[in-house]
């Protein structure tokens, strides 16, 4: 049985994060997805902050940032940026020069041999490169185009520069999250945005071509990154269409006025040191869940009090309870923790930070991650695999995250039907390669 | 002309989710075409018995939790823990094209209903099994909330300041990123189903979308992986030349890492005298102490005599990744949203017109539509057992019995 996607080819121009994830979600389905890449040209958040990050920046930032291979920039660092690589596996990665016209040939020409084009470029930028709509559907007229702009493509928003952060931030979502008692000047970014408009992009993908399977058509699709994020802001949303309500932050607290609700700090085996802190969230979702987390809790005499049997009563009282149950909690182990609760029925789980996770059993157990060597030899590292699990066509690493130009033999001798003897002229034209100009910083 | 009915018409869905994950899946799906055949339990989705009211008041059609997750289906109520709902199940199996579950991780098999029916009677049907851990975790009897899923597996640890607890996003966001995930799943076993005929089970486990997705998470354990560097929480708020959230005269105002392109920086300024001096533009200087002290003391006064749409409009212009904190009374407002057509309006036979956010994205030649709103509970129980070949007097017959209602 061949992968649900198998067959399709999709052509990748996609940075950041957001319609990064959505190819990646189709490559794992077997679509085969070709990041078209430009050795001279820079994409900042693509394949890294910069191209060449010098020792210093390498040893200043945070792990998710410049974490790179044994704390080194390394031979080619943007084929192992910490913040992108993992949006990498199963693709193919070509090089061509789009700001030549030659470049632009090449283009049309593997365009006319794809079924979709996904992008999330600033708003303009395929216009300016010559390669917009009119382009793409002279090359493909049953193209199916997946745009991602920020705010759409009309309106005054439509050339506002944006990451999934200041787009939730119009959405009203960093006013509807953080610390209830502190300035919003303390609410950190969250990138929640990309998850969903990558979602959305491969569920839109894989729909259009159902549409062009049943009428021949194909279309651009246009993923208002903005609106798309609506979803997760339903609840704000309908209370002012429905009551003229707004909400307010509310921290970790439960919207739906379950309590007791949120996280207690607890300890956990190991270091510690250098994260500090360990915490365990607990969710009493109804009355027969907080007689599970007092017998958890051996059911000190604080939490027999018959006002505390309900909701309401325990809503009205959750200063007072999340002090008892920090008391409880401080001394002990988060996984304990999570375990004895949960035998008790109340839903509770440890707040990891990035170094438990790859030790986490479910991890494990689930296989989420496999070592790997990628193209430069850098050390053999874990990756993740793809999440979603079918029984019959088993999703795996077919490809490991993708070096830049990785496959540009592939794409131009067997895709394209380049001859060796062009492919050498290409390349001395500066549209093959594995290396940013040496300029790029 | 366009087939106006969504790029899944002809897609019958048979739907066994509850709450938000589930749902929000299947409700993509009724979104753009198909029948979604949603089974309630006797009483309904959990999720009709949360808020927001429809004007304050509690009651089982005026849940605005339920009303945005529901539209375009059809409800049917049918109670799996009676005998005769084997008999249902099996002709709705029989008209359906894909089976979306959300039930506690083995109650469909005890009750005879699930994989090993389904594949029993079709062998070209997947079933999508939506649950917190997956099938065979070792915590597939664990129970989360959106709180216990996103601090455990998604990246909450570093979201917030260091000398307080991590802190959530709103509401249940981390259950709509499942919920969008799961769609993906759910479109990719629909493809394998119609292409290639194959019936399959999709084990759809919330915290691997989290643990694997791309809400930062990857990053920080690959960097944790690659360099041995923990991502931590911020040491407190705004900090670095223009990251983070700042004030400004009504309201605030989000940056992120704006001195990168210091030209642009100095385009949304105004190219003010203090800022033409070299040691500004010099690579790293966003994250001298000393500087970012300087830059605020000029900063700040800038922001707090303008306008968050001000400062907005002068960063478009000067393309700085920028975005003002609205709130959501000023985002209906927006004319920008409203005027792209961003917002819905679903007519309820008990409510009237609600307005609720729209389509999610654009697909001009099969386009979402809201062609029927959220259904009252079991409003489609005799429609759809009629499809099904039921007999009027059977249909009364399992009302009777308390099979359906």
């Amino acid at each position: 049985m061949a992968l649900p996607l198998e067959g399709f080819r999709v052509l990748d121009l996609t940075v950041v994060w957001a319609g990064t994830f959505g190819t990646t979600l189709l490559a794992d389905l077997g679509a085969e997805v070709i990041k078209v890449e430009n050795v001279h040209v820079w994409q900042p958040m693509t394949r890294g902050g910069q191209a060449r990050p010098s020792a210093e920046v390498v040893k200043a930032g945070a792990g998710w940032a410049v974490g790179y291979p044994n704390a080194e920039p390394g031979p080619r660092p943007w084929n192992y940026a910490p913040t992108f690589v993992q949006q990498f596996r199963n693709k193919h990665s070509m090089t061509v020069d789009l700001l030549s016209d030659e470049g632009r040939e090449i283009f049309a020409n593997l365009v006319s041999k794809s079924d979709a084009l996904v992008e999330n470029n600033a708003s303009g930028t395929l216009e300016k490169l010559g390669i917009g709509p009119d382009f793409l559907r002279e090359a493909r007229e049953d193209i199916v185009v997946l745009r991602m702009p920020a705010y759409g493509s009309n309106g005054p928003y439509r050339f506002a520069r944006a990451l999934g952060v200041h787009l939730e931030s119009v959405m009203g979502h960093t006013l509807l999250r953080g610390y209830p008692d502190l300035d919003p000047s303390y609410i950190t970014s969250i990138f929640s945005g990309d998850y969903v408009a990558g979602a959305h992009a491969a569920f839109a993908i894989m729909s259009a071509l159902r549409h062009r399977r049943r009428t021949g058509e194909g279309q651009f699709i246009e993923l208002a990154q903005a609106e798309c994020a609506g979803g997760m802001l339903a609840q704000a949303f309908m209370d002012y269409s429905m009551n003229g309500v707004v909400q307010e932050r509310i921290g970790n607290r439960s919207l739906d006025g379950r309590a007791p609700y949120g996280l207690y700090p607890a300890r956990s085996e190991g270091d510690g040191s250098d994260a500090g802190d360990r915490w365990i969230s607990i969710s009493v979702m109804d009355d027969d869940q907080w007689l599970g987390l007092r017998e958890a809790m051996g059911d000190p005499e604080w939490a027999r009090d018959p006002g505390l049997r309900n909701e309401a009563g325990r809503l009205e009282r959750h200063d007072e309870l999340d002090g008892h149950i920090s008391e409880w909690t401080s001394s002990q182990d988060d996984y304990e923790l999570m375990h004895l609760l949960q035998s008790h029925g109340v839903p509770a789980a440890p707040v990891l930070d990035s170094s438990r996770v790859h030790d986490d059993p479910h991890v494990q157990h689930r296989d989420l991650n496999e070592p790997l060597d990628l193209y430069d030899d850098v050390g053999t590292f874990r990756y993740n695999r793809p999440f979603l699990r079918y029984s019959e066509t088993p999703l795996r690493i077919r490809k490991p995250p993708v070096a830049l130009g990785e496959d540009n033999e592939y794409v131009y001798l067997d895709v394209l039907g380049y001859s060796n003897t062009e492919i050498e002229g290409l390349r001395e034209r500066g549209h093959i390669g594995m290396d940013y100009d040496p300029e790029i910083p | 002309m366009t087939d106006q009915h969504g790029p899944l018409e002809g897609v019958t869905v048979l739907d066994l989710t509850e709450h938000i994950a589930g749902p929000y899946c299947t409700k993509l799906f009724a979104d753009f075409g198909a029948d979604v055949i949603k089974v309630e339990p006797p009483g309904g989705d959990p999720s009709r018995s949360v808020g927001p009211w429809y004007q304050g008041m509690p009651g089982v059609e005026r849940s605005g939790t339920f009303f945005y997750f529901n539209t375009n289906k059809r409800s049917l109520v049918l109670d799996l823990e009676h005998d005769g709902a084997g008999t249902v199940i099996e002709r709705l199996i029989q008209r359906a094209d894909i089976v979306i579950e959300s039930q506690p991780v083995g109650r469909l098999d005890s009750l005879g209903l699930g994989w090993e029916r389904i594949s029993s009677l079709r062998d070209d049907l997947p079933l999508v099994s939506i649950s917190p851990f997956g099938l065979d975790s070792p915590y597939r009897d664990y129970r989360i909330s959106d709180l216990v899923l996103y601090g455990f597996a998604g990246e909450m640890y570093s979201i917030g300041v260091q000398d307080r607890e991590p802190v959530k996003m709103f509401g249940t966001a981390s259950l709509v990123e499942c919920g969008a995930a799961a769609a993906t799943a759910t479109m990719g076993a629909l493809t394998a189903a119609e292409l290639q005929g194959i019936g399959q089970q999709v084990d759809f486990a919330m915290a691997d979308a989290q643990f694997n997705g791309v809400d930062r998470r990857h990053a920080a354990t690959m960097g944790w992986e690659f360099a041995g560097r923990k991502s931590l929480r911020a040491p407190g708020p705004a900090a670095g030349m223009l990251s983070g959230v700042y004030p400004c005269a009504d309201g605030y105002v989000e940056f992120s890492g704006a001195a990168i392109r210091i030209p642009r920086l100095n385009d949304m300024l105004g190219r003010p005298d203090w800022l033409q001096e070299e040691k500004w533009w010099r690579p790293g200087a966003g994250v001298i102490p000393e500087l970012v002290e300087e830059f605020n003391a000029h900063f700040l006064p800038w922001a707090l005599e303008r306008t968050k749409r001000e400062i907005w409009a002068e960063a478009r212009e000067a393309k700085v990744l920028c975005g003002p904190l609205f709130s959501v009374d000023e985002l209906f407002e927006d004319t920008h949203f409203s005027d792209r057509g961003f917002w819905a309006t679903a007519n309820h036979s008990e409510l009237g017109d609600v307005q609720l956010p729209g389509r999610p994205l654009i697909m001009p030649a099969s386009p979402w539509s809201l062609r029927r709103p959220p259904p009252l509970l079991g409003e489609h129980t005799d429609d759809v057992l009629s499809e099904c070949g039921f007999e009027a007097s059977e249909i009364e017959a399992m009302r009777r019995s308390e099979l359906i209602g």
